[in-house]
């Protein structure tokens, strides 16, 4: 999966996307690109195809360049497919403190991957991230919209087997964000 | 027990809605000044208070907003920095998360200070889940007549708006950050000149930290004088510290500025001392970007004096003995920790956090994680370590923007304080012959 078809925004996504550009001022629409490329990696398969980005520029009425640049520059974007679940844990130095390490080892092995590696069902992605401003309840990991914190081997599994049984694409535009686990 | 204004209500249930703030006081600033100040007392007020920016640099924000130029028929702006990224840092999420609605009240509070009616706050991408509770809150403000046209019935309106962002520390810098709410790469811009007289689209724009802005709320109620009167010298007011590390009790806490450091990391009241019974060795008092000081200095200054939770007090002795306050990042480390692993893994956050513009920058992170990761794996040259010293010297004061300074300066620190640590690391030669 290297290019993407029919790229086109739900109505409801439409109407996010509308509702955005109206916050800035006339002529002052690219300043939604931030906060649309978010939707569209929601929307189309948890990272931006090329085919996505001149889709998102067309919407903008800006140069396709001008939306490659922002999303290579940004540590959000995916620039290339990724799981399901991306398990983006925080190594920084008070997570690296508390064992952070620890919490990519045990994820690696579990599931079989090294960081920058998609599991063989293409459930889960592991990814290494720095500060994610929650170094008080080290160490952590974000899923899509929710932080994991405090993680110990027994969490993590019980995080990973629910997110498995739930089966559902994680962004970081979901609504569901409370951490319940 | 400090005196507590920001965080007050914190363990209040359901304070994050209207209702419950409102029966709590809320929104009595808008109240008082819209109905009985004029914009100019509460810039006034907010100079009395000696409130200094919140985010980390420490500029008096009262001074700050008097820069703010007024030219006749030009919008201008009040930005909120929520990017929060400062490794050690998480007040500002805390804040947002429990007690959203003191971020919009004192948005709309300096908004109308500052005569501006379009105000935005960029919040870090990846705190995407606090930025659906502001706009929550925004939403119940709107209802309520607290946002929009005509708010409480007078001639002042206002629009606030959440943007998110997109993962990148260097948006945290105050021009870095209108370049990504223009919808731009997060470069940071060359000054002057500043977001006062040029910011946002161009135009003359306010950039504060939240903390900053939640804090002009107290300062309105109960004016700047009597701000000024919590804290020692020029370090006004309560401050929120986020506190983490090998301690017993991490977390956000308020505290008057002045408590005694001591006091901070050993009291039950706040970190609870060091985890496992053991001993601290080293902090860094003020987020990733201040130099790290072992306990010892930590708690004490060089003259012997206990050292205080104030801007002045942690930076007593400059570079050589002291720290900073920084943002209020506190993380403690304990005695077992590698100190050359922990300067690893910020070498490696600044290489990846740097935009890349100025070469300095660009090329020396990533030389300062290359040689402090051999190092700190056991693989390094006696030269090392002079080698790392010889490339901060070269990005500190050589970049566009601070960023280049703070990740030169934790590794000045903990070479300056840690240096047999380092050596220690060193692979004896083998003795070829
Ligand atoms: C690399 C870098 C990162 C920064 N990150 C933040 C941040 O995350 N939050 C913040 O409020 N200020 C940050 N600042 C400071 C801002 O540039 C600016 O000084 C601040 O937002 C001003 O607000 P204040 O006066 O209320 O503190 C950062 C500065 C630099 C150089
Ligand atoms: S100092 Fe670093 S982060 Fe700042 S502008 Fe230069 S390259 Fe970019
Ligand atoms: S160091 Fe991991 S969240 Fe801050």
């Amino acid at each position: 999966m290297s290019s993407q078809k029919n790229i086109q925004f739900s109505e409801e996504a439409m109407a996010t996307v509308n509702k955005i550009i109206s916050r800035y001022p006339e002529g002052k629409h690219k300043s939604a690109l931030l906060p649309i490329l978010h939707i569209a990696q929601a929307e189309f398969d948890g990272w931006l195809s090329p085919e996505t980005m001149d889709y998102v520029a067309s919407i903008l009425k800006i140069q396709p360049v001008e939306v490659y640049e922002v999303a290579s520059f940004y540590s959000m974007y995916n620039l290339k497919p990724v799981g399901k679940c991306l398990l983006e844990v925080c190594r920084t130095s008070s997570c690296w403190a508390r064992g952070a390490d620890d919490v990519v080892n045990y994820i690696g092995k579990k599931l079989n991957i090294k960081p920058g590696e998609t599991s063989k069902d293409g459930m889960f992605s592991l990814k290494t991230v720095e500060c994610l401003g929650s170094c008080g309840t080290a160490p952590m990991m974000q899923v899509g919209a929710s932080f994991h914190e405090n993680l110990t081997p027994e969490k993590i599994d019980t995080i990973l087997d629910n997110y498995r049984a739930d089966g559902r694409r994680r962004s970081y535009t979901d609504m569901d964000y409370k951490n319940t686990l | 027990m400090g005196k507590k204004l920001l965080i007050h209500n914190e363990h209040v249930a359901n304070i994050h809605t209207l209702e419950v703030y409102k029966q709590h006081g809320g929104y009595a600033s808008v109240e008082k000044a819209i109905k009985t100040m004029t914009p100019e007392a509460i810039v006034e007020e907010v100079k009395k208070s000696g409130l200094r920016g919140r985010g980390g640099a420490g500029f008096p924000t009262g001074m700050k907003w008097s820069f703010l130029a007024k030219p006749e028929g030009v919008p201008r702006y009040l930005v909120c920095n929520a990017d929060e990224s400062e490794p050690g840092t998480f007040k500002d999420r805390y804040l947002m998360e429990k007690i959203p609605h003191a971020l919009v009240e004192g948005m709309i509070t300096s908004s109308f200070a500052l005569g501006v009616h379009t105000a935005y706050i960029y919040i870090r991408g990846e705190y995407f889940y606090v930025s659906r509770i502001l706009e929550k809150a925004i939403e119940e403000a709107y209802a309520a007549g607290l946002l929009g046209k005509n708010i409480l019935g007078s001639d002042y309106s206002l629009d606030l708006y959440v943007q998110v962002g997109g993962g990148a520390y260097i948006c945290g810098e105050e021009t870095a950050l209108l370049e990504s709410l223009e919808g731009k790469r997060g470069n940071p811009r060359i000054k002057p000149p500043f977001p006062a007289i040029a910011g946002l689209y161009g135009c003359p724009t306010v950039v504060n930290n939240v903390e900053t802005i939640a804090a002009v709320v107290p300062i309105v109620m109960m004016g700047g004088d009597e701000y000024a009167k919590i804290g020692i010298g020029r370090s006004t007011g309560t401050k929120l510290i986020s506190a983490s590390g090998h301690i017993n009790k991490p977390g956000v806490y308020e505290i008057e500025l002045g408590l005694p450091v001591e006091e901070f990391v050993y009291s039950e009241e706040y970190c609870g001392g060091i985890w496992k019974g053991k001993k601290m060795k080293a902090c860094i008092p003020g987020g990733s970007s201040v130099p790290i000081i072992p306990a010892e200095l930590l708690l004490k200054t060089a003259a012997g004096e206990p050292r205080l939770m104030t801007y002045e007090s942690l930076s007593d002795g400059g570079f050589a003995t002291g720290s900073m306050l920084g943002s209020g990042g506190f993380m403690v480390y304990d005695e077992d920790t590698s100190i050359p692993m922990n300067l690893y893994t910020l070498n490696r956050f600044y290489h990846h956090e740097s935009c890349g513009q100025c070469s300095p920058c660009r090329e020396g992170t990533g030389w300062m994680e290359k040689v402090a990761h051999r190092l700190a794996e056991g693989h390094g040259k006696p030269s090392d370590i002079d080698l790392l010293w010889d490339i901060q010297k070269r990005i500190e004061g050589n970049t566009i923007c601070p960023l280049g300074d703070a990740a030169a300066w934790p590794v000045a620190s903990a070479i300056r304080h840690f240096r047999q640590e380092f050596e220690a690391l060193i692979p004896k030669k083998e003795v070829a012959h």
